[in-house]
């Protein structure tokens, strides 16, 4: 493992005590660093935690918030809730698709986007919802899906 | 007995406090569909198949989880029951295979019969080994479904047969999650997980990767465990015959059935009732067994005439032995007996040696691990063997590990001390490198390798100043405490902190919870008995024990570790050069006229040599005849090439085996022996437990049993009292002479066996020693002082060189090398060596390097891993093309005469 990444697990793990309990929180700040959940890096708690790798593993192939793979640095959502479907969330998914080039769970080669559907946003006076990273963008059309996307360049 | 009274399908049942409502029915015979209930686990309530009504409670509960209470009405086959379990099987068949469980044709099909459901052939009942002891069947079978409501989908996943011993066809999983409960409950391993979730759920390693590339130890009790075919041993044949026998690795001697089908030992697996493993096994105990039928196996005697093994009849052979021995003077020779074979077949080695060939040159190699306890615990106790029993450590309140890496080395007792850790009980453990227990330690204290004596004399420091010694005990049990306390003096923890490496903090932890969280138990292995100073590492160890009062009480004592299935035993039947079979000296007159009138002869009064010294006995060619049974010098002793040298100036040299090992080959004469399969006996485990050994197949080609082959040299040589047609005849004269042994015999040995001191035949054995007084009447404590190891390193050989063992082989090697899957698992010799080391050196992992001691130099590949530390490497001894003997330092303790195995100086380069 290169220097730099122990070091970081060990300065996340440094606030924490030995506890199996622990390690949720500890896999939620592992993944805002690095942005996914390398496997030296899942190795390293497991140690520090005294569980079995497999364990950490799964863990953190359970919990949806968990990734495995590296994530774009843009995370867009594309909501297929109910009321989302009903006014086209669909369309908006697939115009997604088309400009990204990926499906959802996917990521650009680029590592610029990763896509993802949610179930609902709750947001469901606005439908069909995107949202980009911390911001929603209500009542979308397949037109405003290209300038959103790149305003976001 | 049974405290519970409770009605289940209208039969009154009997059940103990704290049982389940399942186990109450099961004890009954009442069978409730289950699929994750597994008496080796906790409840787990999660395959609902369990569930029952039962009157005055709501809904339908699992039995599982359900304690049995006074009076409960409990119905187990009702429609409503039924209906919810039909239900989840539904569910649960909606993405398993299932023909092999619903078609009607099952039981009438034939390998090579069209299949009329025309599905796939992996999904055909009869090419599933499991077909017919599935216990998915059985539910099915027991709830009569005969098709499947829900829409079926199938996994198509790749069948993992990366484990030598295993498939893993995830396709046929249930995810009752049994296999993932033993590798984490039972075994602390935690090779698997439940992963995902959903119908994606998987039983998967980190990073859903080949088991073999996992921390998996191939145990194989997931195996023994899976309730359906989706774990499958690879040599899946069914044995027509089952022999209840004992393990032939390790110390822990656990109890075995091996399973026999035309002739062959075909299937291994665990004895639960009365033994020391509750059903468990390690790999070697499960799967270690190919070596019995292995194509190098020796078959008929062999005499070397002009260099070259020419095959020999046994008369010949026998003739040959008998007639040359008969030519050498009683201290010209010399007998190195087996801590392999039984206590019949040593008793008769040690009674062949004395009474024929009027020599005590007896040794075998408890020489070369544990002579040191034999002498420490001698001079402090009594007695020196294990004082308490394996089975005593789940109860513990601190356990101290020193000097073993229990995990490796003795398997079964590493998974009874995480037990005790779950429990509660706090784990010390101190070792150099950082082993599997580690993981389990409150505490850890990675001392220098040598420094032992320093760590202990030091904790025991701490003891006596803060006043936290016993010291009733002290006054009522031992004897020269105020001397021993004076030499305390020299160990202030500076000192200690500087010799050992370890933060006095640490060491005054360590020695709190030692003394305060009773029962104490201490556990050690070779890591204190192979030093030049092994004897004083083990009275440290005696001494730290009566100080605290932890020793004759359950769960607490010294206990040494030992290594080879019967080195206990060897030395009980006296294969030791100074005593007769059950310690008694042979300088004693008493004890030595008794031998003389038992065995009909006049027997040598002083003490013979050490197996040490006879090799350089051999070497300055006083020894000229060596007869020897079961042992491998040739990898096993320190200094290797000093000892080929010896052992090629002999001018006769007998070797008795089951293979042609590296010794073999410099035989004159070798003798083919049976292997434990192949004959009826006894072994002596660690905790002193005289278990049996019984015959489960024909000896191999000619193949005798090693007592039945001495006897026979014996009578040769005109020796009387070697008329044994049976070894139980053996036992009978064994028990006649040795105190110890008195109570011993065959058909007491029924069952769980009978652990030593059995003086009469009405005692029931003896679990823990010195209970009411030590062996020796009062317990000794010996002052000690600090010696540092022999070699240390310097500028030419700048790190420390440490020895020990594999899971996966055993000794020299001469069985499990035998063995492919094991050498799949471990297929050759590494030096671990520190990352920070490894860099200076410029080494990566996985590189050949050279190994160079004073000694020799080998050749073996690099593993980059923290577990070692800094300054120091590793290697394992029982690889032949590594032989890390070749670097070892020949240097003795002057009491036990034990080699220093455990700390040398060597340099490495790269190759």
């Amino acid at each position: 493992m290169k220097v730099d990444i122990a070091k970081e697990v060990d300065e996340i793990a440094s606030r924490y005590s030995r506890e199996s309990g622990n390690l949720i929180p500890i896999l939620q700040e592992a993944q805002e660093k690095f942005g996914y959940l390398p496997e030296e890096v899942m190795q390293r708690f497991a140690r520090f935690l005294r569980l079995p790798e497999s364990t950490v593993y799964g863990v953190s192939t359970f919990y949806a918030q968990f990734k495995l793979t590296p994530t774009g640095k843009t995370l867009v959502k594309v909501c297929r809730g109910t009321a989302c479907h009903v006014r086209g969330g669909a369309r908006i998914l697939r115009e997604v698709e088309k400009r990204l080039g990926i499906k959802p769970g996917e990521t650009t080669s680029d590592l610029e986007y990763s896509l993802e559907t949610i179930a609902c946003f709750g947001s469901c006076a606005l439908a069909p919802v995107m949202v980009i990273d911390k911001n929603v963008y209500g009542r979308m059309t397949t037109t405003k899906v290209g300038q959103i996307l790149a305003e976001t360049k | 007995m049974d405290a519970i009274r409770l009605t289940i399908d209208g039969q009154e049942v009997g059940a103990r406090q704290g049982m389940t409502v399942l186990e109450a029915a099961q004890s009954a015979g009442i069978y409730i569909p289950t699929l994750c209930a597994d008496p080796d686990l906790e409840p787990y309530g999660a395959c609902r198949l369990c569930v029952v009504e039962i009157e005055k409670m709501r809904g339908l509960p699992t039995s599982c989880t359900t304690p049995a209470t006074d009076g409960m009405v409990v119905y187990t086959n009702t429609p409503a029951v039924n209906e919810v379990r039909r239900t989840t099987i539904g569910l649960l068949l909606s993405d398993h295979p299932s023909e092999c469980l619903i078609c009607d044709r099952k039981e009438r099909c034939q390998p090579f019969d069209i299949c009329l459901r025309n599905v796939v052939v992996t999904e055909r009942c009869v090419t599933c080994p499991k077909n017919g002891h599935c216990e998915l069947q059985e539910v099915v079978d027991y709830l009569g479904i005969t098709e499947i409501p829900f829409r079926r989908t199938t996994k198509s996943l790749p069948v993992d047969d990366s484990n030598p011993f295993f498939y893993r066809d995830l396709n046929k999983c249930i995810l009752c999650g049994k296999c993932v409960r033993v590798c984490d409950e039972v075994l602390g391993v935690g090779a698997v997980a439940l992963t995902y979730r959903g119908y994606a759920s998987l039983v998967a390693t980190f990073g859903d990767k080949p088991i073999l590339d996992s921390n998996c130890v191939s145990c194989g009790e997931c195996v023994a465990h899976c309730p359906v075919a989706a774990l499958m041993p690879k040599k899946a044949e069914l044995p027509t015959e089952e022999v209840a026998t004992t393990c032939v690795y390790c110390g822990v001697g656990c109890g075995i059935y091996l399973g026999t089908r035309d002739g062959q030992i075909v299937s291994v697996r665990g004895r639960r009732d009365g033994t020391v493993n509750n059903g468990l096994l390690c790999v070697k105990g499960r799967y270690g067994f190919d070596f019995v039928h292995h194509r190098d196996r020796l078959k008929t005697p062999l005499i070397k005439k002009k260099g070259k093994f020419v095959k020999a009849s046994w008369g010949e052979a026998l003739d040959f032995v008998a007639s040359k021995l008969k030519g050498y003077k009683s201290d010209e020779v010399a007998v190195i007996s087996s801590a392999k074979c039984t206590n019949e077949d040593n008793y008769i080695a040690q009674k062949f040696a004395r009474a024929v060939l009027g020599t005590n040159n007896v040794d075998h190699c408890a020489r070369l691990c544990h002579a040191s306890t034999v002498a420490g615990l001698g001079a402090t106790f009594g007695a020196g063997a294990m004082t308490n029993s394996i089975n005593e450590l789940r109860d513990a309140g601190c356990i101290l590990a020193i000097g073993t890496n229990t995990t490796e080395a003795h398997p079964i007792i590493a998974l009874e001390m995480k037990r005790a850790v779950d429990k509660g009980a706090k784990l010390i453990v101190a070792n150099p490198r950082e082993i599997d227990l580690v993981r389990w330690s409150y505490l850890w204290l990675r001392h220098q390798p040598g420094s032992d004596v320093a760590l202990l004399m030091g904790m025991m420091k701490v003891i006596v100043d803060e006043g936290l010694i016993d010291q009733a005990f002290i006054d009522e049990r031992c004897e020269n405490f105020d001397a021993f306390k004076k030499s305390l003096k020299g160990f202030d923890l500076d000192f200690v902190e500087r010799t050992t490496g370890v933060p006095k903090d640490k060491i005054a932890e360590a020695a709190r919870i030692y003394a305060t969280e009773k029962p104490s138990a201490l556990l050690y292995a070779m890591g204190i008995t192979q030093h030049s100073h092994g004897t004083d590492n083990v009275i440290a160890t005696a001494n730290l024990a009566m100080l605290t009062g932890n020793i004759g009480k359950p769960a607490t004592g010294v206990n040494p570790l030992r290594g080879q299935n019967n080195v206990q035993g060897a030395c009980d039947l006296g294969a030791l050069p100074n005593v007769y079979p059950g310690y008694q000296a042979v300088a004693d007159a008493n004890i030595r006229k008794k031998f003389e009138a038992a065995w009909g002869c006049s027997l040598p009064s002083s003490s013979g040599l050490t197996i040490t010294e006879m090799i350089d006995a051999a070497g300055n060619k006083k020894i000229k005849a060596i007869y020897l049974i079961g042992e491998n010098p040739l990898l096993s002793e320190p200094d290797i090439t000093h000892a080929r040298e010896a052992l090629e100036k002999l001018e006769f040299l007998v070797v008795q085996d089951i293979f042609l090992s590296e010794t073999a080959k410099l035989a004159d004469v070798v003798l083919p022996g049976a292997s434990f399969a192949e004959k009826d006996g006894t072994y002596t485990n660690t905790e002193r437990r005289v278990q049996r050994v019984r015959k489960a197949i024909e000896p191999i080609g000619d193949c005798r049993p090693d007592w039945w082959i001495t006897c026979e040299i014996g009578k040769g040589m005109g020796g009387k009292g070697f008329d044994f047609d049976r070894p139980s005849k053996i036992m009978d004269e064994i028990a006649s002479l040795t105190p110890s042994y008195g109570g011993i015999s065959y058909r007491r040995l029924e069952g769980s066996g009978l652990q030593w001191p059995c003086p009469t035949k009405d005692h029931p054995g003896t679990p823990i020693l010195h209970t009411q007084q030590f062996t020796r009447g009062k317990g000794r404590f010996i002052p000690l002082e600090y010696k540092p190891p022999m070699e240390l390193p310097d500028k030419q050989y700048p790190l420390v060189l440490t020895t020990g063992r594999s899971l996966y082989h055993f000794h020299t090697g001469t069985l499990t090398r035998r063995v492919e899957g094991l050498n799949v698992l471990k297929g050759e010799g590494t030096v671990e060596i520190d990352p920070e080391d490894a860099s200076s050196l410029g080494i990566a992992d996985g590189e050949k390097v050279k190994v160079i001691s004073r000694r020799g130099e080998v050749v073996a590949r690099a593993k980059v891993t923290e577990v070692s530390p800094p300054g120091v490497v590793f290697m394992t001894f029982h690889f032949a093309e590594s032989p890390a003997n070749m670097l070892t330092n020949p240097a003795l303790d002057p009491v036990a005469k034990i080699p220093e195995y455990k700390v040398c100086a060597v340099r490495i380069e790269r190759v």
